[in-house]
């Protein structure tokens, strides 16, 4: 086609393909299944999922507890081979064999952080290993820090901050190695609600900067819509699937506490749990039960 | 402060009584049938005091410390290493782990006290097979607490280690080294007492020099008192070496939390 023709409807369809040759993360028919303990029967995780996250894409993974979503991650992070099923990284096919997905970072939803470093050697630890040379890796790790305001607070170990600082750090040791695909598993669920969205503001103020893939895990669906472009809802385990795929057309840049009490938010959170109701309360019998 | 205080005074209770106890003539025998029976068997304060200071003074003593200190140093350096890099290689391969199972536990319910004969047959009557003696019995403590340390290491820590990018030779120094010297630092206090106890015991069984030769020396001649003095001098410098690795762990550990400490926020 002529460059002098090409219209702003022939660019968005190239975009468009693009997205489609090439998603950040494809899993298709991923399954994954786990040995039962002593002896007992095999447990299915996850069962034939197939799933897309595009580049640039701000996508969240909502799902009753214990439906298999650390998995998912486990699996996009090339640290879990799926029993079935692969797992495609801007169109390469990732081997857990062969090492981890090294385009990913990933943040744990337990602390991660090494405990007998302080906060701007754990900041560095991705370029050390990189082999950084040690004055320059602390000077970009000082910038990050400063970032994701600790700045000053370099020289602390883990131990001497409060659960919210530590993941400011967490999100800092991740970032500084500017990943193409961000893998979070419920990073913030452990904090309280007012440190939670400011945390959750800072992230997507990162984001915003250089807009990574980000494939985002958590149980909040009012956490997921705020945060995300894409909400996928997993049904409840055994067997995990996704089940509903909702595209959030929320207006960027956002606040996550103010968002929270618009009109278009509320109607996309019940449309979004009468879907996820269901699961959640299978997912509850079913503990119960066990 | 108050403390010390009452710590000091209960040595001095401590003292008074074994002199009161044994000085032939001032308290009446209740026990022995002879005045100076007491003091034969367990000394007595004033005349163990006058060794020591016999000891110092005259430089006796140095030559046989040195001696003792430095096969305490050489076992307990020797049997650190050895136990850290065998409790690091049989964490890391279950199959060598699965293989030397029944053997480190067969080496470790034997008293290894009997092997002492059989190193100073080996090693002759010099400090090495005292070193020997305390390398076998420092090595079993920090194996166990590395091999431990290195298993207990939170998967978490290692998966986002290998997500940053860590090689495995990376991830053996930034994560399970680490992990384990924490563990060894625990049982350093430990080590370092058995080291101690393997190089006296080595010295008492058969040696030439140092303070458990002393002691032996001084027990063919039934002269308590020098085997207490040697006993008192032993116990000091237990006690500094102790602390010793008291300083060590407190500058090395930085990174820990202590329980008194408060979090700051």
């Amino acid at each position: 086609m002529d460059q002098r023709v090409r219209g702003p409807r022939q660019e968005a369809i190239l975009s468009a393909l693009n997205g489609i040759e090439a998603p950040a993360l494809a899993f298709s028919g991923v399954t994954c299944r786990f040995a039962g303990r002593d002896g007992g029967e095999a447990y299915t995780a996850v069962a034939d999922t197939t799933l897309r996250v595009a580049k640039g894409e701000f996508v969240s993974v909502v799902g009753p507890t214990g439906c298999g979503k650390s998995t998912l991650l486990n699996v996009a992070a090339g640290l879990l081979a799926p029993s079935a099923g692969t797992v495609e990284v801007f169109g390469e096919r990732l081997v857990a064999a062969d090492g981890v997905n090294r385009r990913a970072g990933y943040m744990f939803q337990a602390d991660a952080l090494m405990p007998w470093r302080t906060g701007l050697a754990n900041v560095m630890a991705g370029l050390e290993f990189r082999g950084v040379p040690a004055g320059e890796a602390a000077a970009r790790a000082e910038e990050w820090l400063r970032r994701v305001g600790l700045a000053g607070f370099g020289d602390r170990y883990p131990h001497q901050m409060s659960g919210g600082m530590r993941k400011r750090l967490a999100l800092a040791q991740t970032l500084i190695l500017s990943p193409d695909i961000l893998l979070m598993d419920e990073p913030f669920s452990a904090l309280d609600v007012q440190t939670r969205q400011l945390m959750e503001n800072e992230l997507l103020a990162l984001w915003a900067e250089d807009r990574k893939s980000v494939l985002f895990i958590t149980h909040d669906l009012e956490e997921a819509i705020a945060l995300s472009d894409r909400v996928v809802v997993l049904s409840a385990g055994p067997g995990t699937r996704p089940i509903g795929d909702f595209r959030v057309d929320l207006e960027r840049p956002r606040d996550v506490s103010e968002i929270r009490m618009t009109p278009a938010f509320l109607d996309l959170h019940r449309e979004i749990w009468g879907v996820m109701k269901e699961e959640v309360l299978k997912a509850y019998q079913r503990q119960k039960a066990a | 402060m108050r403390l010390r205080i009452l710590q000091l005074s209960l040595l001095a209770v401590l003292v008074l009584a074994w002199y009161l106890l044994t000085k032939p003539g001032l308290v009446p025998s209740f026990y022995f049938d002879q005045d100076n029976r007491a003091a034969f068997f367990f000394g007595e304060p004033q005349k163990v005091f006058w060794v020591i200071v016999d000891w110092f003074w005259s430089g006796e003593i140095w030559g046989h410390l040195g001696v003792t200190l430095l096969e305490t140093a050489l076992g307990f350096a020797i049997g650190s290493v050895f136990g850290l890099a065998m409790g690091l290689w049989l964490a890391l391969s279950p199959t060598a782990s699965a293989v030397m199972d029944p053997y480190i536990k067969g080496f470790n319910s034997m008293p290894r006290v009997v092997l002492a004969p059989i190193f100073a047959v080996w090693f002759g009557l010099g400090i090495w097979s005292k070193v020997a003696l305390g390398v076998t019995l420092v090595f079993f403590v920090v194996f166990f607490n590395v091999y431990q340390g290195v298993r207990e290491v939170s998967p978490v820590l290692i998966a986002n280690a290998r997500m940053l990018g860590a090689s495995p030779r990376q991830l053996l120094r930034s994560i399970y080294l680490p992990s384990a010297m924490s563990w060894v630092f625990a049982s350093l206090h430990n080590a370092v007492g058995l080291a101690f106890v393997g190089a006296v015991v080595g010295e008492y069984l058969g040696s030439s020099r140092g303070v458990g030769y002393l002691i032996l020396q001084a027990e063919g001649t039934f002269d308590i008192n020098t085997v207490f003095a040697g006993i008192l001098v032993l116990t000091a410098f237990a006690l500094l070496l102790d602390g010793l690795v008291g300083t060590a762990e407190r500058r090395l550990m930085t990174w820990q939390p202590r329980a008194s400490e408060t979090e700051k926020v």
